[in-house]
């Protein structure tokens, strides 16, 4: 019998995590943002927990300016009787008209960061997963695979619980919770090759194709829908492709040709730009923005 | 791009002293793989001129030191993850502070490493922290060491320091018994050695520190050489006809018709089938997350281990273990901590440590306890039995699984040590629990009525005793065996060997639970007044017990109140520093945040109190 892969050995850790959160935590929850990471973590719990439906429900913490796509596929994952979907959108940013354009870092604040904490804190989830990998991000590199919060969801990287082997302490007192990032030792390039591996369905605008773009602060910014605020800019029509997906006004694309996964890996292995670079979210706050993000409760 | 998709998986540490350039060598490793990207690389162009230390070069040590504190102060507080790969090979690389106070950390980065990196300021050479690494990482049982003479660049490559420290470290090296290692003479600042051969150094002939990376054996063949052991994760059961058993293949294989052994209880079985979404397996080995389901309707669930039919693996409830102690408070032997081992979570005390080692002299010293960064061996026992096996075997790679544990304030809830179990004390195999004719059962019915154990806590002077002998009265007059263990009298007695200390506090509720819990197999209501101030040990003595005959009565009289009557004289002579280790002054009073019975003392009288208990024990069933 062959050795195991690398892909194997990641793919047997991510779902061992999965599995030990389910039997230790009293109510789990997948936090599904309908990017890649989360593609391939909803793929690994269908594996984990095979034949058995999803032991967990679904939660896509929704800023209403995600891309149309997205929340196509969105729907599409929530149609299987096998997923329950929690869409939570917070009624405070909404009512107070947030937005991406006018409101900067607090638009991720608002929307994202208390839009999480109110969620977990109306269903008493005391465990999230979270798609996040340790090679995305300075801060996430130090984070531990189980990352325990305190009552008011903060983080303290001086505070972490030491993850010894794959011996994890899941316990929390009332109130406090866990997020677990089952996908900690993977990267960008693995996420990638074990969705060609596995063959898994992600959003389109993950390949490249002619897209109505506006540049601005040096992203190439897609007008998604009449929201987008053209400020007398005309869109033109380049093609272009996503490395991450977020709101669609923060989220910058690439330039490229690459239409397919192999074309996306092949694209990958000469790039010379990291996956975050177009995230404008990450630029608020300077160089240590995930780190105080983190802190305050964001996954 | 297929080639990618193939290859093995490494992981390992780095570790050295503070300014060993660990860092820099990982910030070497990852800009010569090409793994940095130009924005990451602008970012660290702009700290370097801001926190770095190389002058106007980009400082590489500032991609992995990714806190703000750490980049504040120059230094790497937690282990930091970091990948990248090679032709041959991807890399998993935790990077592990040098500093003394985060021995913690080190072993962390350690448990989970497939081989380490030493590294070496060839101008210092083999230093205490060189020996205080390198013996950490024999004892977590990594098998594979590089010592990465590093800065050659500062001492003219010369080969002469090289050598020296080599000799150096060959000595050290047989003393703690490392298996296998190799040094390398490199500069992580010029790259020299690292990716490849330098030709600075014509004198060495050896293998790059890439090249060593690429080629050390993996531990997962050696893995599943050995016989099955699948700790059961979690039970699948979505349906009366599937009861799958979910979990992580420690060691060995497993197939179709694979005889195996249900550790503890011991029953046998086949397995039937190996079931994936994409259809069955033929064939499953150690490291792969899989569910399987059995020929029988056997009994099993988490905690259990399948393991092969002819080779099972132990079970046992007391061992000798190594302990790293990992939390600002000091190890409390005698107290309960929840233990996780493989699956399975019990309750486990530590006895006072055989010896603490010194890891920088390697000496055994005497240690009444282990303090944060400790590592001690002591006796550990578990309140029942568990599956193990010894983490290190000589000549074998180690049972992470079954042979390392993790200890959990029960409290607070935090990770307070890890441990490697070295094994079973014959104690627990010879002592055999007795098994008595006439049970408790038989004892209760003679006597009419259901055992209990009614325990007053609350702080010296609350009303405990009083109350529990008015309570003793009433129930004599209603014909009730019972019997009533004041604090005092125990320690006149029984107890007389243990002093006030939080060791010695523990202990002595220790004794008195036994004791309560034998009466109440004798069929009597048993009374206690004791401070017993932590929730800790109460919950001992509750978990001692059959559920529901351990009755929680909570005396709630404020502090002020209790040390205004001051019955005894004692807070008087606590104010006055004349008695150390006071519960309430010098020392903490841990109410119960759930007790059975909650009696406020400025609410009601001592005769109150007691029909109110004695209602609500006779209304019991």
């Amino acid at each position: 019998m062959a050795e195991l892969t690398h892909l194997d050995r990641l793919e047997a850790e991510s779902i061992h995590i999965m599995r030990e959160t389910v039997a230790e935590a009293a109510r789990p929850v997948m936090l599904y943002s309908i990017g890649k990471d989360s593609a391939v973590m909803l793929h690994l719990a269908r594996k984990a927990f095979f034949p058995a439906p999803l032991p967990f429900p679904l939660l896509h913490v929704d800023t209403t300016w995600k891309f149309r796509d997205m929340y196509a596929l969105r729907d599409k994952v929530a149609a299987d009787p096998g997923v329950r979907l929690i869409v939570h959108v917070n009624r405070d940013a909404e009512s107070q008209g947030i937005n991406p354009f006018d409101h900067g870092p607090a638009h991720t604040d608002l929307w994202k960061t208390q839009g999480l904490k109110q969620a977990l804190d109306a269903h008493r989830f005391d465990a999230a997963f979270g798609g996040a990998r340790r090679d995305e991000e300075k801060s996430r590199a130090k984070e531990r695979i189980f990352s325990f919060r305190d009552r008011n969801h903060r983080w303290d990287p001086k505070r972490q619980r030491p993850e010894v082997w794959a011996n994890y302490n899941l316990r929390t007192n009332a109130g406090e919770s866990m997020r677990v990032f089952p996908l900690s030792n993977w990267t960008e390039l693995d996420v990638w090759q074990y969705i060609l591996r596995e063959g898994i369905e992600i959003v389109p605008l993950y390949f490249a194709a002619e897209r109505p773009i506006v540049e601005r602060d040096g992203l190439l910014l897609m007008v998604d829908d009449d929201r987008f605020r053209l400020d007398g800019a005309t869109p033109q029509m380049r093609r272009v492709r996503f490395r991450t997906l977020g709101c669609y006004p923060l989220s910058g694309a690439i330039e490229s040709d690459a239409a397919s996964v192999e074309e996306i890996i092949a694209e990958m292995l000469t790039t010379t730009t990291s996956e975050r670079q177009g995230r404008a979210i990450d630029r608020d706050g300077g160089s240590a923005s995930m780190e105080k993000k983190k802190q305050e409760g964001y996954f | 791009m297929r080639e990618q998709d193939g290859m093995e998986l490494l992981r390992f540490i780095t570790c050295g002293s503070v300014d060993d350039g660990k860092s820099t060598l990982i910030g070497r490793l990852l800009f010569d793989s090409k793994q940095i990207f130009d924005d990451q690389l602008a970012a660290v162009e702009a700290d370097s001129a801001r926190h770095g230390t190389q002058g106007d070069a980009v400082d590489l040590a500032l991609l992995v030191d990714g806190l703000s504190a750490e980049r504040e102060q120059g230094i790497t507080i937690d282990v930091a993850y970091r990948f990248f790969n090679s032709a041959r090979r991807k890399f998993i690389v935790a990077d592990t502070p040098g500093h003394e106070q985060y021995t913690r950390n080190m072993v962390t980065g350690a448990s989970t490493a497939d081989a380490a990196v030493l590294l070496v300021d060839a101008r210092k050479g083999v230093l205490t922290q060189t020996r205080r690494h390198s013996y950490l990482a024999r004892l977590v049982g990594i098998r594979h060491l590089v010592l990465a003479v590093n800065k050659m660049d500062l001492v003219d490559h010369d080969r002469q320091a090289f050598d020296g420290i080599c000799a150096d470290y060959r000595l050290f090296a047989e003393q703690i018994g490392v298996p296998d290692w190799t040094a390398i003479p490199l500069s992580a600042l010029t790259g020299a050695n690292v990716m490849e051969r330098s030709s600075a150094m014509q004198w060495y002939d050896g293998p790059s520190l890439l090249e060593v990376l690429e080629t050390v054996p993996l531990d997962t063949a050696a893995d599943a050489a050995k016989p099955l052991r699948l700790p059961v994760q979690w039970v699948n059961r979505p349906s009366h006809d599937f009861r799958g058993f979910a979990g992580q293949i420690a060691a060995g294989t497993l197939a179709p018709g694979t005889e195996v052994r249900i550790a503890p209880s011991g029953r046998t079985t086949h397995v039937a089938r190996i079931v994936t979404s994409d259809g069955d397996l033929d064939e499953a080995r150690a490291g792969q997350s899989v569910t399987i389901t059995f020929a029988d309707e056997v009994d099993c669930s988490r905690g259990d281990v399948i393991a092969a039919a002819s080779a099972p693996p132990e079970v046992a409830d007391r061992f000798e273990a190594t302990i790293v102690w990992m939390a600002e408070e000091d190890l409390l032997p005698g107290r309960g901590y929840w233990l996780k081992i493989g699956t399975q979570t019990v309750t486990a005390t530590v006895q006072r440590p055989k010896y603490e080692v010194n890891v920088n002299t390697l000496e055994q010293l005497a240690a009444p306890t282990l303090r944060l960064n400790a590592i001690g061996v002591a006796e550990v026992a578990t309140d029942r039995e568990i599956v193990f096996e010894p983490y290190a075997a000589e000549g074998a790679s180690t049972n992470k699984v079954l042979g390392g544990f993790i200890l959990i304030d029960k409290l607070s809830n935090a990770t307070v040590a890890c441990g490697m179990l070295h094994f079973a004390l014959r104690r627990a195999h010879n002592i055999h629990r007795q098994h008595l004719e006439i049970g408790r059962d038989t004892h209760a019915v003679i006597k009419g009525q259901k055992p209990a154990v009614l325990w007053f806590t609350g702080l010296s002077g609350a009303g405990k005793s009083t109350i529990a002998n008015i309570v003793e009265k009433k129930l004599a007059e209603r014909g009730r065996h019972t019997f009533l263990l004041d604090g005092d009298n125990v320690r006149h007695g029984l107890n007389r060997d243990l002093g006030f200390t939080e060791a010695d506090r523990i202990e002595n509720i220790r004794r008195v639970g036994e004791v309560a819990r034998l009466m109440a197999d004798a069929g009597l209501i048993v009374l206690t007044a004791f401070i017993s101030p932590f929730r800790a040990e109460r919950a001992m003595v509750r978990a001692m017990l059959p559920e529901g005959e351990f009755i929680e009565i909570f005396i709630d009289t404020p502090l002020a109140d209790a040390e205004q009557r001051d019955v005894k004289g004692l807070y008087a002579k606590a104010r006055a520093g004349e008695l150390k280790n006071f519960t309430g002054i010098d020392s903490p009073y841990e109410p119960p945040e759930a007790p059975d019975i909650r009696i406020d003392t400025t609410q009601m009288s001592a005769e109150e109190a007691a029909e109110l208990i004695v209602e609500a024990l006779l209304k019991r069933r």
